[in-house]
């Protein structure tokens, strides 16, 4: 399991509060104590994954060591566990963003040819699109997507104190956080998104119920 | 075209004409029907009569006949990009391998077998990596499930975009069934023993874009694969190979393909693709997220835009049904805009989370005519209209729409998306 950069939790102070609730979108149903077996039986309506005289461990595959997790384990999550050392100012992340970005997301974020990346008027607004200003809920979700898929012909160039500065300028970009802020693995987290609070569960359930 | 001709060409229509380009059957497209409008008498005779020359030889690997070249639909040429299924020009349910649907969002890996490895980790009481003969050994299964693009038919939802001129390809074509083999992923997470509190998990792919999803943990419990096969053979590359997670029933994107990691978590990771996209702004502000189940949907497969019906007389309405929810119980068909509706015949076995061909015979009195068709699956839900679908989620999204679909027969034969028609 992933853990939350140290000291984080102290430095957060009342920003932090929301992310520290559980999150909206917890289980459906978590594991009971007796662990996995007991959700087992479910698969596929009876019919069972493994027969009744498999062993209760085939010992298939080899031990994962703690190196190779951290090697592979890169996502982010809104609480900020999985973000790395490192930092970033906006002044930084607009040559980060001229230098990796601008050919594909245009001088201002709005010009593409992909896609849009600032936009501070409300998506509900017909005709505007939906971008990082108005619609994403978190902006943990950017280092994320970008360590992971930007820039889109060479992802995995940038380092740590490159995403950090180059997710500064987007926001700044988006009029959400100042000229002068810094980003690192305290103060991303703590961002507060506009459209955060306009995500809400899926509650379509099928049946013969009013349509949603 | 006359009446009277209209049945002679169809009668030819039917007749084998060996010239090898327009085989036995219906007139498939618009050019297929041109090219018979236009022959009067076939310029092409018999260039060789097949009993009295000897076949070609066996051959290590099988090719389609030379008539019969169906195509994937692109949306154009980019790293993230997507194709689509040839849905008119398929029978059954299975869909071709090579001709299932493709989404991807940073182009497709060249991973070989041997070198691919699965991390498990997270909360669990045992971390392990497995490469694909690990996953291989475990206990298999095979099942026949539709797997489909929530942003299928994004492109006919909102009242500026009705398309006349759309092809069922173009429309729905970001749906394929398959018969996909591989282990449950309860098999692995009992490998590795589930912590107590877990209740997601994190289903990272191997592209570069590192597509991620999370998906909770009682649905992959329940049915979800780590796929390795599809259709016989191993999983295409386009596909996932040599591993995608599969989740039976949900949209298409969370069912992660080239399957390097998943992570058992407590909470879902809020990944771009479950925020930026793959969610629904509904009508009232807010924003739907996780609306993971493909809801019952049905759509016409033929008659469809650009057939053109030679003849009026009796056709047969034949078209797909599915739902994520499970079994389809029930499809209608209208031939009046909807004011009224009949059982089609469905084709068993009925499977759940799997398509299901429907057909209705019907006599086509060359009059302009709404045909659509509505779904109903084992949780009692009837496909919506679009509509219902407006006036529960406003016009903003372009995912999950899954309202019925309506051709138009005009006069002359000729099928065009007749939806428009009717709101
Ligand atoms: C070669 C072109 C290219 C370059 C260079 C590029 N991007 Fe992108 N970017 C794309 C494409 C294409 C997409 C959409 C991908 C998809 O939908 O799967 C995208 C999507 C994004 C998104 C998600 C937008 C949304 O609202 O969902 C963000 C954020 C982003 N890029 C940031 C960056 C940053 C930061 C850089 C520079 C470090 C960068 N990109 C460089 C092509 C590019």
């Amino acid at each position: 399991m992933k853990t939350r950069h140290a000291g984080m939790v102290a430095a957060l102070g009342v920003l932090m509060t929301a992310c520290e609730a559980p999150d909206r979108f917890g289980g459906t149903r978590s594991v009971p104590s007796s662990g996995a077996d007991a959700l087992f039986a479910s698969f596929d309506a009876g019919e069972p994954a493994v027969p009744a005289h498999a062993p209760s461990r085939f010992g298939f595959g080899a031990e994962a060591s703690a190196a190779r997790i951290a090697a592979w384990d890169i996502d982010v999550r809104p609480d900020g566990a999985g973000l790395p050392a490192g930092r970033g100012s906006v002044a930084q992340g607009k040559v980060v963003y001229e230098t990796w970005c601008v050919a594909c997301h245009g001088p201002t974020g709005t010009e593409g040819p992909n896609d849009r990346l600032v936009n501070t008027s409300p998506w509900e607004l017909a005709p505007t699109s939906q971008a990082i200003g108005n619609y994403w809920p978190y902006a943990t979700t950017l280092f994320d997507y970008i360590r992971k898929a930007m820039p889109q012909a060479t992802p995995g160039i940038l380092s740590p104190d490159q995403v950090y500065a180059v997710i500064a300028y987007l926001l700044w970009m988006n009029e959400i956080v100042p000229d002068d802020a810094v980003m690192d693995a305290e103060t991303l987290p703590a961002v507060i998104m506009p459209a955060r609070d306009r995500f809400v569960p899926d509650d379509r359930i099928g049946g013969s119920g009013p349509v949603r | 075209m006359s009446r009277e001709e209209g049945s002679k060409l169809s009668r030819r229509a039917w007749i084998t004409t060996t010239s090898g380009v327009i085989a036995a059957g219906l007139v498939k497209t618009q050019a297929d029907a041109v090219r018979l409008v236009a022959q009067e008498a076939p310029t092409s005779g018999p260039a060789v009569d097949p009993t009295r020359v000897p076949g070609r030889i066996v051959s290590e690997l099988g090719i389609r006949a030379p008539g019969e070249q169906p195509r994937r639909l692109l949306r154009g040429e980019a790293l993230s990009s997507s194709s689509r299924t040839p849905l008119a020009d398929l029978m059954g349910t299975i869909t071709p391998s090579d001709l299932h649907f493709e989404r991807h969002h940073a182009g497709i890996p060249d991973i070989g077998f041997d070198d691919h490895e699965l991390l498990v980790h997270g909360m669990v009481e045992r971390p392990t990596v497995f490469r694909m003969r690990d996953l291989e050994r475990f206990p298999q299964v095979s099942r026949i499930q539709f797997l489909e693009c929530s942003g299928n038919g994004g492109g006919v939802y909102s009242r500026d975009r009705m398309p006349t001129e759309i092809t069922v390809q173009a429309l729905d074509g970001l749906l394929s069934t398959s018969e996909w083999t591989g282990v449950p992923v309860a098999t692995i997470l009992r490998e590795v023993g589930v912590r107590p509190g877990a209740s997601w998990i994190l289903a990272e792919g191997s592209d570069s874009a590192v597509m991620s999803r999370s998906v909770p943990l009682d649905k992959v419990m329940e049915d979800s694969l780590l796929a390795y096969g599809q259709n016989g053979e191993r999983l295409r590359p386009e596909q996932g190979y040599p591993l995608r997670l599969f989740n039976p029933g949900y949209e298409g994107n969370t069912s992660v393909k080239w399957l390097r990691r998943i992570e058992v978590t407590d909470r879902p990771t809020h990944t771009r693709d479950e925020t930026s996209k793959y969610t629904d702004p509904l009508g009232d502000g807010t924003v739907r997220q996780f609306s993971l189940v493909m809801d019952a949907k049905s759509v016409i497969t033929f008659p469809s835009y650009p057939f053109v019906l030679p003849e009026p007389g009796w056709w047969e309405v034949r078209g797909l049904a599915w739902s994520g929810r499970g079994r389809i119980t029930r499809v209608e068909v209208s031939a009046d805009g909807g004011r009224s509706w009949v059982d089609a015949a469905l084709q068993g076995p009925i499977l759940p989370r799997s398509t299901v061909r429907f057909r209705h015979l019907f006599e086509w009195g060359g009059r302009d005519t709404i045909l659509l068709s509505r779904a109903t699956d084992e949780t009692g839900y009837v496909q919506p209209t679009v509509q219902q679908l407006w006036d529960a989620r406003g016009q903003r999204t372009s995912y999950h729409q899954n309202h019925q679909r309506a051709w138009k027969i005009a006069r002359t034969g000729e099928v065009t998306f007749g939806l428009g028609e009717l709101v």
